[in-house]
């Protein structure tokens, strides 16, 4: 009885991790001659118009050209999707197309085995891309990625509020910003929103002074020797403070989320606070949270700091690419290709969706706003891609929590760069 | 006074059955238990010896079976980080709060509706609602309510002048977690409570009158030393919900404002999956296990041995 139970546990044991590594896809086995079915896996997180229903309609127009193709949409909102794409890559899968950040995150997946390397698949393509646009998905050599996005954070304000506070234009130092603040707070208009509860959003304010006071290659120095201590990056940290101390952001910051109904977009959306550090897509999650600021709604870059070894020309953000299940049928990788193709992808620039990716595209860019980003894109002297994407997940994190702590006033600039310098060292 | 109550030392057991009889239905018993047994391995023992063993790994949890092995390291870590420490303390806190709050409000409420008043019926299926609600949605309507800006709570507050942070501020935050816990978790404790009050016979409480005692020497004499095996079960159950608390937390603030709200399931989930050091965040569940089983075993011994004499402590052996 005992021998037959523990076979019997064996088995299904055995069972259940046998269907493991099987890959997200469920390709039907090729059977000579005939097409066979194809059901592809297709993961994203653009929950917002009008990407939203521009995916979508990418994905009709393929499974028409191929009716033997089934394209199985997963569209989950910005941390959900992190959390189920961890999950199911930890258990040793990966969706057959998936969207990406790349940097260390994919690069770990990479190192997983799970991301399929398209360097001589995409070779024929490759040419048309920007070189700044494909950065994040290339190492060694090795393309594991098409870019679908790119662009930059930068201060997204709203015209008339800076107007009624006095402010003639924007701000292009450090300095002048912390008295516009001062300026917008005596005005009785809420400078700036923040999503305090998710932390990705204050983490942009760290950075970008990082940036600016001790240069893009400290940071990416800091990748390798795992110290977060040095002067310059402390510095960072009490312009942070310095900030915080104005107490700039809306009520309840502390709580808020991005792009909830009261969240850190809505609030800038519906004129409650004059701006927000956000990414290229600002714009389109206001208008789906909140009325929308219209043309009072501005752009100005991140301004330089007084001092600092970086340039005010070096910028901070990323894009979005599609990348391929290590086990994902050949047909993902064309989709991808489909999808980023001129005629397509410029359809979604136009839209104002996203910004050009392929070379020649920057006139499909209407927007006046959108318009200068891609500007200062094309004139960046140096690029840098968010921070919780670039270093390992445990890094990345780690920075997001120390700067929520920053501005929380719970921890001085000394204890955030030691507590990374500490997980920094943990990875390794 | 003790023999009127009915407890399993009443339920009559079965005459021993022959020994080739009792053999047959050995097999019987096994058979039947054998898809549980099967399901209960693989779902719950296996993954927490998977969890045991991978929490003395360094691993970020991609590829098969960890192999970095690193001894203690990740417990060593765990108790030097502050974190923890406040894990602990916020678990403490609401665990106190459960006990000598939520707790004797439910029994408040329960004896409020034993009584007979008009539509206590009504009022039971209210108060019971919360607890049928999900926790997610429940977070979802409290984040909502709890919202400073917009939301109701603050609006019905500024009639009177007054206004909260409540979940924004590092200050508010474990009293307004503890309020959202007590609305969803209350009604539960009154049924249990209900329940408990239900099974002590009136005979008592008529005797006890006669005998000329006010209500609250009724309720301190007979019916509190009556409901002592419901009011232990429910504090056991309040416990080990607080050790394991994550759902309503993590919808409602992530663990935040900078960490002021987090529990050790929070830790768990931010390193496990935000972080990839699934070994460390092993680590992190070993502990919460080990809190769990200890607390249960201990109170089981010590504080439930009466109630559950015959069931756990003397392996159903016929006395």
């Amino acid at each position: 009885m005992k021998r037959s139970l523990v076979l019997i546990a064996t088995a299904v044991l055995m069972a259940g991790c046998g269907g493991g590594g099987g890959g997200g896809s469920s390709t039907a086995p090729q059977q000579g001659g005939s097409p066979a079915k194809v059901t592809l896996e297709w993961w994203h997180l653009s929950t917002a118009e009008p990407l939203k229903s521009l995916w979508a309609q990418r994905a009709k127009e393929y499974m028409a050209k191929h009716p033997d193709v089934t394209i199985k949409a997963t569209v989950l909102e910005n941390d959900a999707y992190k959390a189920k794409l961890t999950t199911i890559t930890q258990s040793g899968k990966a969706p057959d197309i998936f969207a990406t950040w790349g940097g260390g995150v994919l690069r770990q997946q990479i190192d997983a085995g799970l991301v399929k390397d398209i360097s001589s698949d995409v070779a024929d393509v490759l040419p048309t891309f920007t070189p700044a646009a494909l950065s994040a998905y290339q190492f060694d050599g090795k393309t594991y990625g098409l870019p679908t996005d790119i662009g930059l954070v930068g201060f997204w304000y709203n015209k008339k509020l800076f107007a009624k506070a006095g402010i003639t234009e924007p701000p292009a130092t450090w300095s002048a910003f912390l008295e516009d603040v001062k300026k917008l707070k005596a005005a009785g208009v809420t400078p700036i929103a923040l999503a305090g509860k998710e932390k990705w959003p204050g983490h942009y304010y760290w950075a970008y002074l990082a940036m600016r006071i001790a240069g893009l290659d400290a940071l990416k120095q800091a990748a390798t020797d795992h110290d977060f201590t040095k002067p310059d990056f402390v510095a960072a940290g009490q312009q942070v403070k310095a900030l915080a101390d104005l107490q700039p952001f809306q009520k309840g910051f502390l709580g808020a989320a991005y792009s909830t109904p009261d969240g850190q977009s809505a609030t800038v959306s519906n004129g409650k606070a004059a701006m927000e550090l956000m990414g290229q897509w600002a714009p389109a999650v206001q208008k789906d949270s909140g009325k929308g600021l219209g043309d009072d709604l501005g752009f100005f870059p991140f301004p330089a700091v007084e001092g600092g070894k970086g340039s005010i020309s070096d910028a901070f953000g990323g894009g979005g690419g599609l990348a391929v299940g290590a086990d994902a049928p050949a047909e993902a990788l064309d989709f991808v290709k489909f999808m980023t193709e001129m005629g397509n992808h410029s359809k979604a620039v136009e839209s104002g969706g996203v910004l050009p990716v392929l070379k020649g595209e920057e006139s499909a860019v209407k927007d006046a706003n959108l318009k200068q980003v891609a500007t200062l894109l094309a004139a960046a002297g140096g690029y840098q891609l968010y921070l919780d994407q670039a270093y390992p997940p445990a890094v990345g994190q780690q920075v997001n929590d120390s700067v929520a702590e920053l501005i929380a006033g719970t921890k001085t600039p000394e204890e955030a760069g030691k507590d990374i310098t500490e997980v920094a060292k943990s990875e390794g | 006074m003790t023999t009127l109550i009915r407890g399993p030392e009443a339920v009559q057991r079965p005459a021993p059955a022959p020994a080739a009889r009792r053999r047959g239905r050995w097999v019987t018993i096994a058979l039947f238990l054998l898809p549980a047994l099967v399901l209960f391995l693989l779902l719950v023992v296996a993954p927490i010896l998977v969890a045991f063993y991978s929490s003395v790994f360094r691993w970020n949890g991609f590829g098969g079976l960890p192999s970095n092995f690193i001894g203690l390291d990740n417990f060593t870590r765990l108790f030097g980080t502050e974190i923890f420490g406040q894990d602990l303390w916020h678990l403490l806190v609401l665990v106190l709060l459960s006990v000598c709050i939520q707790l004797p409000f439910s029994l408040a409420i329960a004896m409020l509706l034993n009584q007979r008043i008009r539509g206590r019926a009504l009022y039971r299926v209210v108060f019971f609602a919360p607890y049928v609600l999900s926790e997610v949605i429940t977070g979802v309507l409290f984040s909502l309510i709890l919202s400073p800006e917009s939301g109701m709570a603050n609006r019905l507050l500024s009639v009177f002048g007054l206004d909260s942070e409540w979940l924004a501020n590092p200050d508010t935050v474990m009293p307004s977690l503890f309020l959202v816990m007590t609305w969803k978790y209350f009604g539960f404790h009154m049924m249990i409570y209900l329940a408990g009050r239900q099974n002590i016979p009136n005979e008592l409480i008529e005797a006890a009158q006669i005998d000329g005692a006010t209500s609250w020497k009724t309720f301190r004499h007979i019916t509190l030393p009556l409901l002592g095996p419901t009011i232990r079960i429910s504090v056991f159950l309040s416990v080990i919900y607080t050790i394991q608390l994550f759902d309503l937390v993590w919808i409602l603030t992530q663990g935040g404002p900078s960490h002021s709200s987090e529990t050790m399931a929070v830790t768990m989930m931010d390193w496990g999956f935000k972080r990839s050091q699934v070994g460390y965040a092993s680590a992190i569940s070993v502990v919460m296990f080990l809190l769990s089983l200890v607390f249960a075993l201990v109170y089981q011994r010590f504080v439930m041995r009466r109630d559950l004499a015959g069931a756990t402590t003397s392996m159903g052996e016929r006395r």
